[in-house]
């Protein structure tokens, strides 16, 4: 399983650094995100960029913009392009196809991550040198590697449940965008429904902001948790040849 | 090894309403060319699928290799290869790095699979392009890619859907040359379906023909030939007008006379003596160059077999 969880790996690879065929469409979807996050927000913030929370906006948008461009193209892209009945008709079992093209998402989303957290601690050393170096919190670093690692983990299996239905990549892609922005809609309007529906919401809601860094990274890390099991629960439940080689 | 690569009963495939296979029993014995012929839309693809075990049969069976293909289609996928309907090559990626997938695919050894890369692509003529991306060759050139990586790791059992279809004739007799050799050199079973009757003549042992799903004919293709057109006589010359014909037509072995130029066909009702049909020919002032005795092509056969279902 193993082996060939890696062949998948390594064939997809292959076509990673490219959006719909492109590579210089992919590069400059990739890098103005990563020069944002990873150079100018710390360039502008200097130290507290490494003591407050804002780093975890890396941890989610660094994800969503790798694997969410990545995604869509694990199976809708073999099928618009004609190569999913051959790699069907293959020996490779049905759990290396879907967790090959699975991990690859997450691999790349999360190191990419990591690698844009590495840089923006980079600059603010570079820029804000003061004699020592300066690092995120442990805690806080802790929180960004399984944050950032769950979350890309999520739109992944997310991207691949969509990606098994979709007759094209570009459908695919613009399906997980529609999806992805539920949970962003309910953290918007959430907070207002508390407010207006239940009788002690503002309770409930002083609670929830009172809650430290520490707390909102173990939910938050939960929830993911708990999603990407449920979505990729339901991609492996999607995945049957049976299907794919008649859609 | 089992000594018949394919065996189904009643092999059956409904789609909603519609029945794509109805009730397919053949066997198609190791180490020869099966030809599967029909006309578009007649289940050759459906029954690749179901003998690949990527779609279960409505009613029947089918083995493959020995393996049951609903309930052992990994042991069946583990053995065979295949061309399907589209090349299913990645042409973002060079001709050497498909090869290197699918040999990764089929676990060969890395010294072997750089060894059985060389050898296709030194075999048709491309090892100095194995670097291009596969999207810049000609549609020619990728099926014959596609087949290398069908047959790449030896598979006992290789089956091939329409390898040459949409190709100019050059590059079909290219691909043509190619599987004969490479089946011959293997010693492979190729499971080959076709609508080209002149390719399925040439290449195939044994022949199936299917219309709508159902089996209509099954045999080598002589026999086919032998079974539907009867004996035929062809002959070169001048001077075919409408009263040598129409002598001809009078006469009880001749089923059917076709005059066109310089060529005239005839179809007998049984084997007979051509010398008095010649000697008929000459005594009406046909001047007469060349005969030859044959039977009805497989094509003819195959359009025979189509019109008696209609």
């Amino acid at each position: 399983m193993t082996a060939d969880l890696l062949t998948v790996l390594w064939k997809d690879s292959r076509g990673l650094f490219r959006v719909q065929g492109s590579r210089s469409r992919a590069l400059l979807t990739i890098l103005v995100p990563v020069i944002m996050i990873g150079i100018v927000l710390p360039l502008q913030m200097g130290e507290d960029w490494l003591t407050t929370a804002w780093p975890l906006m890396a941890s989610i948008v660094i994800p969503l913009i790798t694997v969410g461009t990545s995604i869509p193209e694990a199976f809708a892209g073999e099928r618009e392009r004609h190569t999913l009945p051959t790699l069907l008709a293959s020996r490779l079992p049905d759990r290396a196809i879907l967790f090959g093209k699975w991990a690859l998402g997450v691999g790349y989303g999360w190191l990419m991550t990591l690698a844009t957290l590495l840089v923006s601690a980079a600059v603010v050393n570079i820029v804000y040198w003061d004699g020592q170096i300066a690092f995120y919190r442990a805690d806080m670093a802790l929180a960004h590697v399984v944050i950032s690692l769950l979350f890309a983990g999520f739109v992944a299996s997310l991207g691949v449940l969509i990606s098994l239905r979709a007759s094209t990549a570009q459908g695919a892609q613009q399906a997980l965008i529609s999806a992805l922005l539920i949970p962003l809609m309910v953290l918007q309007i959430g907070p207002m429904l508390l407010l207006s529906v239940i009788p002690n919401g503002r309770d409930i809601l002083s609670q929830i902001t009172s809650l430290n860094f520490t707390h909102v990274a173990l939910i938050t890390a939960g929830v993911l948790l708990l999603l990407n099991a449920g979505v990729l629960l339901a991609a492996m439940a999607r995945f049957k040849r049976a299907r794919l080689i008649l859609s | 090894m089992s000594t018949t690569a394919i065996r189904t009963e009643n092999l059956t495939r409904d789609f909603a309403t519609v029945r794509a296979l109805d009730g397919l029993s053949i066997d198609v014995p190791s180490g020869q060319i099966f030809g599967f012929l029909g006309p578009n839309g007649a289940g050759k693809t459906t029954t690749i699928n179901l003998l690949l075990g990527l779609l279960e049969p409505s009613e029947g069976r089918a083995e493959v290799m020995g393996f049951d293909t609903r309930t052992e289609a990994h042991q069946v996928r583990e053995r065979v290869g295949a061309l399907l309907e589209h090349t299913g090559l990645y042409e973002q990626m060079s001709a050497e790095d498909n090869l290197e997938f699918y040999g990764r695919v089929w676990r060969m050894p890395s010294s072997e699979r750089q060894a059985r890369i060389r050898e296709l692509l030194a075999h048709m003529g491309v090892w100095d392009r194995r670097k291009e991306r596969v999207g810049k060759w000609s549609k020619g050139m990728k099926q014959k890619l596609a087949l290398a990586r069908a047959l790449f790791h030896r598979p006992a059992l290789v089956f091939l859907d329409e390898p040459t279809a949409g190709l100019d004739v050059m590059a079909a007799s290219a691909v043509r040359e190619d599987l004969e050799a490479l089946a011959e050199r293997e010693g492979m079973t190729v499971f080959l379906t076709t609508h080209n009757m002149a390719e399925a003549e040439r290449l195939c042992s044994r022949v199936a023909v299917i219309r709508q799903g159902q089996l209509v004919a099954l045999g080598r293709p002589d026999e086919l030939r032998a079974r539907t057109g009867g004996p035929r006589v062809e002959i070169v010359g001048r001077g075919f007008d409408e009263h040598a014909l129409a002598l001809l037509r009078a006469r009880p072995e001749v089923a059917q006379v076709e005059a066109h130029n310089a060529h005239l066909t005839i179809d007998m009702r049984q084997e007979a003596d051509t010398a008095p049909l010649i000697g008929l020919l000459v005594s009406a002032g046909v001047q007469v160059e060349e005969v030859r005795r044959g039977k009805a092509s497989l094509e003819e056969v195959f359009v025979t077999l189509m019109e008696e279902e209609r």
